[in-house]
């Protein structure tokens, strides 16, 4: 190459940044064009929520209304329901459910990472099993369980099923694997026991998976319609899915602006949730190998 | 402050045999060292020791008292890890304190929020702040009581490793390869610093490294081990005079030791390469055996090559290594299918020698080691060897 004359090097040194830059916006483009597919029904709804009736069923699309009709839209999902005791009854789920699944999946997957007993890697396979099973599966015997005991219409049955998350055992089993063994070892040299040390010394460590948990637990039951829909009839109770199609039948009827409204208002706390937790939901993810 | 006894300490994992009935007594404010090539059992029985693995047979008393039965803690001992294992979200200061809230502070006094219930809590953690500052002041660690461990460098976080070990005044201290992860400037540093501690604190040392340069400097005396048991056990200088068999007196000693072929001629008579040496042994005739010369016994034979009670062979000098006060000569052994030898010496006589010349090395017979085909040491009889001063290897 040093022997070839300056204007060969010129032109293949241009030839190969042309390469280069081609094939950044044809990832680029990939990327945007995926992004785009994600985000589609999201600004859809965004875009609908500030849209008049007569503009949200017309044949042509639009990003931008004509008339601004976002104002009205909103107060009057807002009066018409009680969005906050949804979005309320949703953070009380979410976040009863996801303390105790922490507080019974940490010692478990430690446990399981950690301990040295017989039987262990049976019980693992055991929970890796438990993966496979949907929650569907399960859903009529605990209906008919919760319904003898009088619990039907309560918090407790609408979190109960979820309390044993496998998939928690398993991602912080994954985390804690690579713990070091040693400074379990020092711990134990300085006096702690066991659970100590899981609750002193090595859940500190396991933020990143505890908010990559987190934030796939509180999505999946902010959202969740079905096992409310089996458990609750009382409007009072409504997680926020349930709450929504209380709401679309009684009040709206087809009153898109204000049902997407709604739907707006009551994504919101899980978008801020994740953008605020997204660093340490991404570090968790790429440390403990889940994709 | 306590002796260690070990006797028959025996451990498996799975099919392989880790340890294979280990007795060892360590006296009371001894540093002693467990050295080894990796896999030679010594970090398992360092943990057996600490109570961290169990054994499969046998038993440890510390201080007089079997531990078998104590948890880690209970034992009165602490470690220090190769990794440091500081705990990596606490500041140096708590990370010093731990084991002490861990010893004076009840389970309750602990917990998050009750512990405020606790009139007693904050005259016990003044103590504890007393006691921590003292060790940190012992090993300049003032100034980083507010770091976390990720914010220091290697020899401040192996510092504050000590600290957390020394803050309890345990009875024994148990290292496992504390300086493997310090760059070579900072081993040299802490290795005194070490000797200097344990001077000071006066507590049993029980040290683990597969550097043989620790394990000479530091201890009072040293255990070779290898395949789970001990095939030495004596004072640094012991262990480099007396080598009992071949694998202590290859890894004990830099350069190694050199290892050269000899075979047992007529009458007993030692041969090497060919010529008869004046040492006899009582092994049968033509029974091949390594004869060891220590680098620095070795000397350049100017002339004819001869004496009573010396022994000499040919060599070409391939490369001098200049170590500054001496020089370490590495020879090639002309027109033979071995390993070459090192010679240590002194930078006047490298001079003399030319690269590549042919030269005669010799060596004193009664400064040779000598072993038999199966690694054990044979003390041969000869002019220069005095029978009295043979001095039993195994304790």
């Amino acid at each position: 190459m040093s022997a070839s004359p300056p204007l060969v090097a010129t032109v293949s040194s241009a030839h190969s940044a042309a390469r280069r830059f081609l094939s950044l916006v044809l990832i680029h483009g990939v990327l945007i064009a995926g992004a785009l597919f994600m985000l589609a029904p999201f600004i859809w709804m965004l875009v609908t929520s500030i849209k008049p009736p007569a503009e949200i069923f017309s044949a042509e699309i639009a990003l931008w209304p004509k008339q601004f009709y976002g104002v009205e839209n909103y107060r009057f999902a807002m009066e018409k329901a009680p969005l906050l005791r949804f979005a309320l009854n949703g953070v009380i789920l979410c976040a009863g459910i996801l303390v105790v699944q922490l507080l019974v999946a940490i010692p478990c997957a430690y446990a399981l990472a950690k301990l040295d007993f017989p039987g262990r890697n049976l019980l693992f396979v055991l929970v890796l099993l438990g993966l496979c099973i949907p929650v569907q599966v399960p859903a009529m015997p605990l209906y008919i369980g919760l319904a003898q005991l009088g619990l039907l219409n309560t918090y407790f049955a609408m979190m109960v099923p979820f309390f044993l998350s496998v998939f928690a055992i398993f991602l912080f089993r994954q985390f804690f694997r690579s713990f070091p063994d040693d400074i379990i070892n020092a711990a134990r040299l300085d006096g702690m026991s066991e659970f100590e040390i899981v609750w002193r010394i090595v859940t500190p460590s396991a933020w990143p998976a505890i908010a990559a948990f987190a934030v796939f637990s509180i999505v999946a039951h902010w959202n969740d319609l079905y096992w409310p829909l089996i458990v609750i009839s009382d409007a009072k109770l409504a997680p926020p899915p349930l709450g929504m199609m209380f709401f679309a039948d009684a009040e709206t009827g087809s009153n898109y602006g204000a049902l997407t409204a709604a739907a707006t208002i009551l994504t919101a706390p899980l978008v801020l949730a994740f953008l605020i937790a997204r660093r340490r939901f991404i570090d968790g993810i790429t440390m403990t190998g889940v994709k | 402050m306590a002796t260690v006894t070990l006797s028959s300490i025996a451990k498996s994992f799975g099919p392989t045999r880790v340890l294979g009935g280990v007795d060892l007594d360590i006296a009371d404010g001894e540093f002693l060292t467990l050295v080894g090539p990796s896999g030679c059992g010594k970090s398992t029985l360092i943990r057996i020791i600490a109570g961290l693995e169990h054994q499969d047979g046998g038993a440890v008393t510390i201080g007089g008292q079997p531990v078998d039965h104590l948890r880690p803690h209970e034992r009165r001992v602490a470690m220090v890890f190769q990794s440091y294992a500081l705990y990596p979200h606490m500041s140096v200061r708590q990370n010093i304190a731990l084991p002490l809230t861990m010893s004076r502070l009840k389970l309750w006094q602990r917990l998050p929020l009750l512990r405020a219930l606790s009139g007693q809590r904050r005259a016990v953690m003044r103590g504890i702040e007393a006691d921590v500052a003292a060790a940190a002041a012992q090993l300049q660690l003032d100034h980083l009581l507010d770091r976390k461990p990720a914010q220091l460098s290697g020899g401040q976080r192996q510092r504050v490793a000590l600290g957390r070990a020394m803050v309890r005044h345990p009875d024994v201290f148990l290292m496992d390869e504390p300086l493997s992860n310090l760059d070579a400037k900072l081993r040299v540093h802490m290795r005194t610093e070490l000797a200097e501690l344990h001077k000071r604190l006066g507590a049993t040392f029980i040290y683990v490294t597969h550097d043989q340069v620790e394990a000479m400097t530091m201890s009072d005396r040293v255990a070779m081990m290898d395949s789970g048991t001990i095939l030495q056990l004596g004072t640094p200088s012991q262990l480099y005079e007396k080598p009992g068999s071949l694998k202590v007196a290859q890894f004990i000693g830099s350069p190694a030791i050199n290892l050269l072929p000899a075979s047992v001629g007529a009458g007993g008579r030692l041969e090497l390469f060919g010529r008869p040496m004046s040492l006899t042994v009582q092994q049968p005739q033509g029974q091949a055996m390594t004869l060891g010369v220590r680098s620095e016994a070795l000397s350049l034979v100017q002339g004819e090559p001869a004496g009573a009670g010396r022994a000499w062979f040919s060599a070409r000098l391939r490369r001098k290594e200049n170590l500054g006060s001496e020089y370490i000569l590495h020879f090639d052994l002309a027109g033979r299918d071995l390993p070459g030898v090192t010679m240590r010496t002194s930078p006047a006589q490298a001079a003399s020698v030319a690269e590549a010349a042919e030269v005669t090395l010799g060596f004193d017979e009664a400064a040779c080691h000598l072993f038999a085909a199966d690694g054990e040491r044979i003390e041969p009889r000869g002019p220069g060897v005095a029978s009295a001063s043979i001095v039993p290897l195994r304790a």
